[in-house]
Formats: structure tokens, C-alpha cells, sequence
């Protein structure tokens, strides 16, 4: 009785596991591989417009043999990739920075809430999370646009004579994404500081230690990891980030998702387009992984 | 010392949230503005909502997210549950480092790249891109979500329950229906929102992965909104921020009453 309840318990658990193991395999890892695949391809006029395709194991092992990396050559050779790719990474780490600027007080002022304030701020703060980011990053063209909202008021109160260009500028691509990501930013610098000892502060102050000293040398380092798991959650997706640039940063801003998909869906370039996603990935591995640690650590720990 | 935030945390937080808040106010402001030009008050009117009753086009692709939304989020779901059951009850089986990694993956994905190397993929097993791919793209990328939030429940709560079922009799699917179920459902339901809303909100997997007559409503919006900011944009927008709002209000309320139900539970179990 006892053997063939395990064994069921085994069954029943073995199902469990895969289906949804052979649905990533199948629509996360497989689809990788095939963009890892088509960026060693060569265009062509044709649908699908790469060649060789895909269509039996012979073709892909005889295609191992001769691999090419022409691709990747041409990303390296055309300065508006490599452009892309640094503008991205500058964008993403200043968003990030003023993220943590504008998020951390904002974090340390609901942790030091009472309890009842606590659990309404909290869910002021992921209320627009749930929004449509979409709709977000569309709310501050109304605002930031020359004939727009802002630049109404502040010529209706006279602190500027002439209309400020900022929509299509970086300075409006730095507004939308720390806009769109300071949640991700507020909400894990929240779990950190929440658990702070107040008593710690306490002794430093009695200590003699001023407030900013004691900031700079209890509540900083002990939050540390908050601070960490939120620029993570910022950088990342920032890097990549498609709908801010196109819809607030204008020509001039290029980033490198941007860049992705104009030349899928413009230039129809399929294996360019991978090369680009390829790299993009190798680009995020590190601070991928190095989040993933911070995460495992936070559901374990 | 005080407990309370001082002076610079308050202005702090009431210039956070104010950030936060005031593009949402303005846009929901100006959705009804009878004036036809966007920044400009011309007295107050819900001629935009009416009007959209007749853009076909909209109506259409706000038919199209709905399903999508409605199918994807309940596959997610399906696929979650399983997911995070695995991770939080079964400690070791082949691949775990592979599966969790997976798992968390897609969370911090680049859209991007999960929509290329997704259309990418449904060509190459020559899938009509249609309303069954985009189900397929939403479905695996909140199936992530879902199952990081019924692991972290399941972490919260001790195996005993289960184990005393089982050693009563019970078979594993039993306990699993009758017990584990039960105990993640506002997890479980939590899931099923957030898959929903995300599904709803997504732009760049679904411009990849749908293909002619599958336009959902964020395609159709972006590519009015390239055009430049339009009213009936506005009053679309502000219904939808009233459907998330009222999601968020019944989701925080289940979770209140997760939180009472296992309080009551922990209760009765130290009898």
C-alpha cells in the first residue's frame, strides 16, 4: 500500500513538473536557440527571408561546419550599432541612479509609516505598476510636448518665456523610464528598510553619531540589498527598453531595442535583428544572473 | 528619536507619489475635454467616450485583447501552478536548476528578444501567427509570474497539512485538490489577474507574435498614439485604468482575507 502510494506520489509529481518544463523548453529555451541559429544565417529575398532554413537535423549539423559570422562582423563594423548599444547602457545606468534618488526616500518614508499608512502607500505605489505602461509613457507626451501641459503652465505662471523642447529629447527618455520603473525601484527598498532595527539608530544617536552619519552608516549599508535587487529590476528592462524611446526620445535617442526592431520590422533584416538580439542578451547575462542570485536568496532567505 | 518619517521623508513621499499620480490625473482630465485639441480646456464632455463606440477599428482590437487576455491569463495559470507547486514541494528532480532558471528568466527579459526569438519560432515550426500565438506568447511569460507567486505562498505555508491527508489515506491528487489547492486559491487567483492585466498592457511580444486581422488593443493605440495624442485615446486610456484600479481593489481585498484565512488556519492547527 505504502510502496504504490509513492509511486503514485511520483507520477502524479513527475506530470506536475513537465508540463510546464516541456512548455518553457518548447516557447523559452527552444525559441533562443533559434534566434542563436538564424544570426549565423545569411538574409535573402525570400519567406522566410533567411537562408538555409530549418527544415531537418541534417541541415542544422551541416550547417555547425560552416558557421557564419558575418553578422556579428557588420554590428561591430557599423558605428550605429555600438552607438545603440552604449547610448542604451548610459540611458539605462542614469535612469537607474536617479531611480534610486527619487525611490529611496520615498521607500524609507513608507517604511517609517504607522502600520496603517503602510499597507495604503504600499498600494499607491504598485497601483500604477498594474497600469498600462503603455498608457503611461502616452500620458507624458500630453505633458511634456511643446504646445503641452507643462509648458502651458509654466508660461501661464511666467517662469519661462519660451516653450521648453523636452518630448523628443533624452531628458524626456530619462522622465519615462524612471516614471515607468520607480515601483520596481520603491517596492524592494521598501522590503529592505522595513526590516530595519530602529534601536540601532537609536544607539548611534546616543552615541553622539549625527542623523547623517548614522544614515550614511547603519540604514545605507543595511539596505544594501534592497538597493541592489531594485537597480537590478530598473537596469535590466531599462536597457532593452522599446516603447519609451520610440514614443517619447525621438530621432535622436537610439537605443538598442529600438534598433532591434527597426531592423525586423522595417529593414526586414531577420539575421541582423537576431545578431542584435544575441548580443543584447550576452550584454544582460551578467546582471541577470547576478539578480537571480539576489532573488533566490530573498525567497529562500 | 521619532518614529515617524520627518519633514524630508513627507515632502520626499508627497513628491513621489505626486509624480507618480499626475500624468494619470492629467491624461483622466483630459479625456473629458470636449475641445478637440488635446491641451486645450474647452468645458467638460464625455463626447470621446461616446465616439468610441463607433471607431470600429478599436472596438475590434479591444475585443481581440479581451480574449486574449481572458484565454492566456487561465493557460498562465494552469502552467503557473504547476510550475510553482514544483519548485516549492519538490526539492530535487532532474533539471530543477534549469526549470527555476527558466522560470525567472522571463521576468527580466528584454520584450524584445522575447518576441523576436518567439516569432522566430513559430515560423520555423510554420505556425500561422493569429490569435493562437499571441495566446502562446502571453501564456509563457506570465505563466512565470504566476508561479513565482504561488511559490513564494506555498513557501509560506509547512507541508504537515498535506503529510497528515496523506498519512490518513488520502491519494496525492486528492491532497492536492483538496488541500494545497484550497490554501494558494488567492495566490492562484492573484495570478490569474496579474496575467490578465499584463496581457491586457503588452505591446512588443504581441506586435511580433500576431499576424493580419490580430491587432490587440495596445497595437492599435501605439500606432494612433505615433500619429500624435488624440481624445478618444484619453477616454480609452481612463477606462482602462478603471478596470486595473478596480482589479487592484479586489486583489488587495483578497489578500486581506488570504492573510485572515491563514491566521485561522495557524490557529486551528496549534489547536
Amino acid at each position: 500500500m505504502a510502496t504504490t502510494g509513492t509511486r503514485r506520489v511520483n507520477w502524479g509529481r513527475r506530470i506536475a513538473i513537465a508540463i510546464p518544463f516541456l512548455w518553457l523548453l518548447a516557447f523559452f529555451l527552444a525559441p533562443f536557440l533559434i534566434v542563436l541559429k538564424i544570426s549565423v544565417s545569411q538574409p535573402t529575398i525570400a519567406m522566410p527571408p533567411y537562408l538555409p532554413t530549418w527544415d531537418s537535423w541534417e541541415a542544422i549539423t551541416g550547417h555547425l561546419s560552416n558557421l557564419d559570422f558575418s553578422n556579428y562582423e557588420f554590428l561591430f563594423s557599423d558605428p550605429l550599432y555600438l552607438n545603440s548599444y552604449l547610448n542604451s547602457l548610459k540611458i539605462a545606468g542614469i535612469s537607474t541612479l536617479i531611480a534610486l534618488l527619487v525611490g529611496y526616500p520615498v521607500a524609507y518614508g513608507i517604511a517609517r509609516s504607522s502600520p496603517n499608512w503602510r499597507a495604503t502607500l504600499l498600494m499607491l505605489v504598485i497601483l500604477p505598476f498594474w497600469t498600462s505602461f503603455l498608457i503611461r509613457v502616452y500620458a507624458w507626451i500630453g505633458i511634456l510636448k511643446t504646445e503641452g501641459v507643462l509648458n502651458n503652465f509654466l508660461l501661464w505662471t511666467g517662469i519661462i518665456a519660451e516653450p521648453l523642447t523636452i518630448h523628443f529629447t533624452p531628458t524626456a527618455v530619462y522622465i519615462g523610464i524612471v516614471y515607468s520603473y520607480l515601483p520596481f525601484m520603491i517596492l524592494p527598498l521598501y522590503a529592505s528598510l522595513e526590516k530595519l532595527d530602529l534601536s540601532l539608530l537609536e544607539a548611534a544617536s546616543d552615541l553622539g553619531a549625527k542623523p547623517v552619519i548614522a544614515f550614511w552608516r547603519i540604514t545605507v549599508p543595511l539596505s544594501m540589498p534592497g538597493i541592489a535587487a531594485g537597480c537590478f529590476l530598473v537596469f535590466i528592462p531599462a536597457v532593452g527598453e522599446f516603447v519609451i524611446p520610440e514614443l517619447l526620445g525621438g530621432s535622436s535617442t537610439q537605443m538598442i531595442g529600438r534598433t532591434l526592431w527597426s531592423e525586423f520590422f522595417q529593414n526586414r533584416d531577420w539575421p541582423i535583428a537576431s545578431a542584435v538580439a544575441v548580443l543584447l542578451l550576452l550584454i544582460l547575462v551578467v546582471p541577470i544572473v547576478i539578480f537571480q542570485r539576489i532573488a533566490k536568496r530573498g525567497v529562500t532567505g | 528619536m521619532k518614529k515617524g518619517p520627518g519633514w524630508f521623508l513627507k515632502i520626499s513621499m508627497f513628491v513621489g507619489f505626486a509624480f507618480l499620480y499626475a500624468p494619470i490625473i492629467i491624461l483622466i482630465i483630459y479625456s473629458f475635454n470636449a475641445s478637440k485639441l488635446v491641451t486645450v480646456w474647452g468645458g467638460f464632455s464625455t463626447h470621446w467616450y461616446g465616439s468610441l463606440w463607433h471607431n470600429q477599428g478599436l472596438m475590434d482590437a479591444a475585443k481581440v485583447s479581451a480574449m486574449v487576455a481572458v484565454a492566456s491569463s487561465t493557460l498562465a495559470t494552469i502552467l503557473g501552478v504547476l510550475a510553482g507547486y514544483s519548485l516549492a514541494r519538490v526539492p530535487e528532480f532532474f533539471g530543477r536548476t534549469l526549470f527555476s532558471g527558466m522560470v525567472l528568466a522571463p521576468l527580466v527579459m528584454p520584450e524584445v528578444i522575447t518576441g523576436l526569438s518567439l516569432l522566430l519560432s513559430f515560423i520555423a515550426i510554420s505556425l500561422d501567427r493569429g490569435f493562437l500565438t499571441i495566446v502562446i506568447a502571453h501564456a509563457t511569460f506570465s505563466m512565470c509570474y504566476v508561479a513565482v507567486v504561488v511559490q513564494a505562498r506555498l513557501a509560506g505555508f509547512d507541508t504537515s497539512v498535506e503529510e497528515a491527508a496523506q498519512d490518513l489515506g488520502a491519494k496525492p491528487a486528492t491532497v492536492f485538490f483538496r488541500i494545497t489547492l484550497p490554501l494558494i486559491a488567492p495566490a492562484v487567483a492573484a495570478g490569474w489577474l496579474l496575467s490578465f492585466t499584463l496581457s491586457l498592457d503588452d505591446l512588443v511580444i504581441a506586435s511580433f507574435a500576431s499576424g493580419p486581422g490580430s491587432t490587440t488593443l495596445p497595437m492599435k493605440i501605439f500606432s494612433s498614439v505615433r500619429l500624435g495624442v488624440t481624445p478618444e485615446i484619453n477616454a480609452i486610456a481612463t477606462i482602462l485604468i478603471g478596470f486595473v484600479a478596480t482589479g487592484t481593489v479586489i486583489y488587495s481585498l483578497m489578500l486581506k482575507r488570504a492573510v485572515a484565512q491563514r491566521i485561522r488556519i495557524e490557529q486551528a492547527m496549534r489547536g
